[in-house]
């Protein structure tokens, strides 16, 4: 639902770009995603970049988490 | 020869002209005192004592050119390995080669030329060999057969029916990357990095292990199907369980990245240059420094042990500490898209 | 260690589950709408993690699982017209149709090619103007767009002989057939990742405000998974029903608008015929007919075909969460991943060929 795999592109031409998957490269397509920029990291589908990956929403997720721990912690502290 | 110049089926009539493309592209590198003497079969002189180990094995890998190897370099490791996996040393082999009409001589000698470089690498001697040639579209370029004789020496006993509970399990190389890098060649993908085919003859590093480690039980090398297979025929020919540690086994990032990248288990994927040790475990810590003294066991790793629990059957203990099965490979290898 | 490993870093996922073994207090049962989720949740070994309060169940999200009889039937039908390349992805080839697979048709001489992408699809038409090249449309609100958008391409670029046939589904309305028939008890979704790329998180606020039953938008890494089980586990032990997106780095409220736009350029939508469901309203993606010309249920006229499940084929109840693979009397006897007799078995995604993969050593007993 499905297989998407996370790549960096390293090239741009038109609506087609060039994504680098931690070393296999291919060509995709930018029809979906016509915004996304050079060095981006997008989500690839089926031969589509179909969403950005934010780093820095992973980054806030994993903070998130981080406090939500430290917060157990504490929790366990007191007990 | 010229660059376009093709085989045609007089090649492999067995006249003149079959003669003509023997003398043209397989002798100037297949030559030693054996086939010097255009025998319709090889004589050998036998060394008495011991056992030989006889394989065979069939070739039929496509594309015929990939990065690290040519079709010509995994035919003759394939059969050196086969017989290294029993301990033997390889000597001797013999090629059967069906070429398809319309195959580029250029290509043909190409791959010679690599059988030829492969099979002095291990110290083996092509001294058999046979050409026939089928009509276009009835085969994929050529296909190979190598069968080889090699010899046991008497003290060793290893058979994949020997391993016991308790024995340790050896990995001498990173997997994957044989099959990812003919995937990704078919695929059309472009790619940077360490990903070639680890095609490569073991014997070597074998004998290596052997002095270091001589009861060892069993070994085989993790061909078609991948690690998962090789694991799981080994527990089922000595009727025996296995626990693998999924954080130990060695997998380069470019083959973990095409995996993901084409849906495909890298467990599953095939190899030329890896093999599994099984050792007592006293054995162990010398196998494994042996193994990582070798060029081709820099990355060795112990990644299992035999069990008495749930015979011929091979968990996983994931990442997470979840134990699961590690099924062998079942039917293709599809890549997996939606 | 990269931010994308630590999304499978094994020490904050052992934690994770500590705080779930914590906090489920009472039995609960969640689905994983999407067979993506069923396989890494196999794969990693989640399933024998959980608490014994916690219960997962595989949903209908695998849209090879979910084409009918009929639809493969077709399918195989169209690839035996003289002039035509059925072009597909792979897992497809293998479905067994009524009489046999599209990978067995091939070898009878049916020209089908394995594809990556419906865009190779069009090449392929554009490389043989003699020959009429049609796309296996399968795939949910992830690939639709592609599809349109090869469509659209085909039509700017003059190419006349590539058609599409559309088996597409919606996601939502299969959720909302799983809970109106009432026949699993759920407490929580696991929600689909890059489904909800495309349409959105808030596409599935309908869950918690029309069924009153918490979702979480999950990704696939173990940490992701683990993470949106914690969050359903705490909102059921506080009585909450609401959306949460724990894949905020690929999934936003609104989704990826511009794909949504060309999926509806393209497609509209229409009844479909669900393996398990039966015929859904309002739950696929038809060609529109201004694009008529890319539709091959219109350039072909198929013969009526009688389709039939094949005998004993549990994988209906599998895909409504009913059983669970094992469950099926053929599950590792007459059907196995080399020998499948239904599309569950077939697709990695499918629930009985992840179980089967990746099953726990007990149950190999």
């Amino acid at each position: 639902m499905c297989l998407a795999v996370p790549a960096q592109i390293t090239r741009i031409d038109g609506l087609e770009a060039e994504v680098d998957f931690g070393g296999v490269r291919r060509s995709i397509s930018l029809h979906l995603l016509p915004d996304a920029q050079i060095g981006d990291y997008v989500l690839v589908h089926t031969g589509f970049a179909i969403g950005i990956v934010d780093e820095e929403e992973a980054l806030k997720t994993l903070d998130l988490l981080a406090q939500m721990e430290r917060m157990g912690a504490q929790d366990d502290e007191r007990d | 020869m010229r660059h376009d110049e093709r085989v045609t089926l007089a090649h492999g009539s067995g006249g003149r002209t079959t003669r003509e493309l023997i003398e043209r592209v397989f002798a100037p590198y297949f030559k030693n005192p054996v086939l010097a003497r255009m025998n319709d079969a090889a004589i050998l002189a036998a060394e008495t004592g011991g056992r030989l180990a006889f394989s065979i094995d069939g070739h039929v890998v496509s594309p015929l050119f990939f990065p690290g190897g040519t079709i010509g370099d995994v035919a003759v490791n394939g059969t050196v390995n086969d017989l290294a996996m029993m301990g033997a040393r390889p000597l001797w082999l013999a090629a059967s080669f069906i070429l398809e009409e319309g195959l580029l001589l250029s290509d043909l000698e190409r791959i010679v030329r690599s059988m030829a470089n492969a099979a002095r690498a291990a110290g083996v001697l092509l001294v058999a060999g046979d050409t026939k040639v089928v009509e276009r579209g009835k085969g994929d370029g050529v296909y190979i057969s190598v069968a080889g004789v090699g010899l046991i020496p008497p003290h060793l006993d290893i058979d994949a029916g020997n391993i016991r509970p308790g024995d340790v399990i050896l990995i001498n190389a990173p997997i994957a990357a044989h099959g990812m890098a003919i995937m990704v060649q078919r695929e059309g993908l472009a790619f940077e990095g360490e990903l070639e085919s680890d095609t490569a003859p073991l014997h070597g590093i074998v004998q290596q292990l052997l002095e270091a480690a001589p009861r060892t039980r069993a070994m085989r090398d993790a061909t078609r199907g991948g690690l998962a297979t090789a694991l799981n025929e080994l527990a089922l020919a000595s009727h025996v369980g296995m626990v693998v540690e999924e954080e130990a086994v060695p997998v380069n990032d470019a083959a973990r990245n095409a995996c993901a990248l084409l849906g495909l288990d890298p467990w599953h994927v095939a190899n030329e240059g890896v093999f599994v040790a099984v050792v007592p475990p006293d054995e162990a810590d010398t196998a494994l420094k042996a193994l990582r003294s070798h060029p081709l066991g820099r990355h060795a790793q112990r990644i299992g042990v035999a069990t008495a629990a749930h015979p011929t059957h091979v968990v996983l203990r994931t990442t997470l500490g979840a134990e699961r099965i590690l099924t062998p490979l079942s039917g293709d290898l599809l890549p997996r898209i939606c | 260690m990269s931010v994308i490993e630590r999304f499978r870093d094994p020490a904050l996922a052992r934690r994770i589950l500590t705080e779930i073994r914590t906090l489920a207090d009472r039995p609960m049962a969640f689905m994983e709408f999407c067979g993506g989720h069923t396989h890494a949740i196999m794969q990693f070994g989640i399933r024998q993690l959980m608490p014994t309060t916690v219960r997962l169940l595989s949903g209908p999200g695998c849209p090879v699982c979910v084409t009918s009889q009929a639809e493969i039937d077709q399918a195989i039908a169209l690839s035996q017209l003289p002039g035509v390349i059925l072009t597909t992805f792979g897992d497809m080839v293998r479905v067994p149709g009524t009489q046999f697979t599209l990978q067995e048709a091939a070898a009878n001489g049916a020209d089908v090619r394995i594809v990556y992408s419906p865009m190779d699809a069009m090449r392929l038409a554009q490389a043989h103007p003699d020959k009429e090249v049609v796309f296996l449309g399968v795939g949910f609100e992830t690939t639709a767009p592609g599809v349109a958008a090869s469509i659209l391409q085909a039509q700017a670029l003059g190419v006349n002989n590539y058609s599409i046939f559309s088996i597409h589904k919606l996601t939502p309305p299969a959720m909302r057939a799983i809970l109106d028939m009432g026949e699993v008890r759920l407490h929580g979704v696991i929600g689909p990742g890059h489904v909800s790329t495309i349409i959105g998180s808030h596409a599935w606020r309908f869950l918690p405000q029309e069924y009153g039953i918490p979702v979480v938008i999950s990704g696939f890494e173990p940490v992701d998974i683990l993470v949106a089980i914690r969050e359903l586990v705490a909102m059921v032990v506080h009585n909450e029903a609401a959306v949460i997106n724990a894949y905020g780095r690929a999934v936003s409220p609104r989704g990826n608008e511009r794909a949504q736009e060309l999926m509806y350029r393209v497609f509209e939508v229409a009844e479909a015929d669900w393996r398990g469901f039966g015929l859904l309203p309002g739950s696929g993606l038809a060609i529109r007919a201004a694009y008529g010309d890319f539709d091959a249920k219109r350039r072909f006229t198929l013969p009526a075909i009688p389709s039939r499940e094949p005998p004993g084929c549990r994988c209906g109840e599998v895909l409504r969460g009913i059983i669970e693979p094992p469950q099926c009397p053929l599950f590792d006897r007459a059907c196995t991943p080399a020998n499948p007799r239904g599309p569950c078995m077939v697709s990695d995604e499918g629930a009985c060929a992840a179980y089967f993969l990746y099953r726990s050593v007990e149950q190999t007993a």
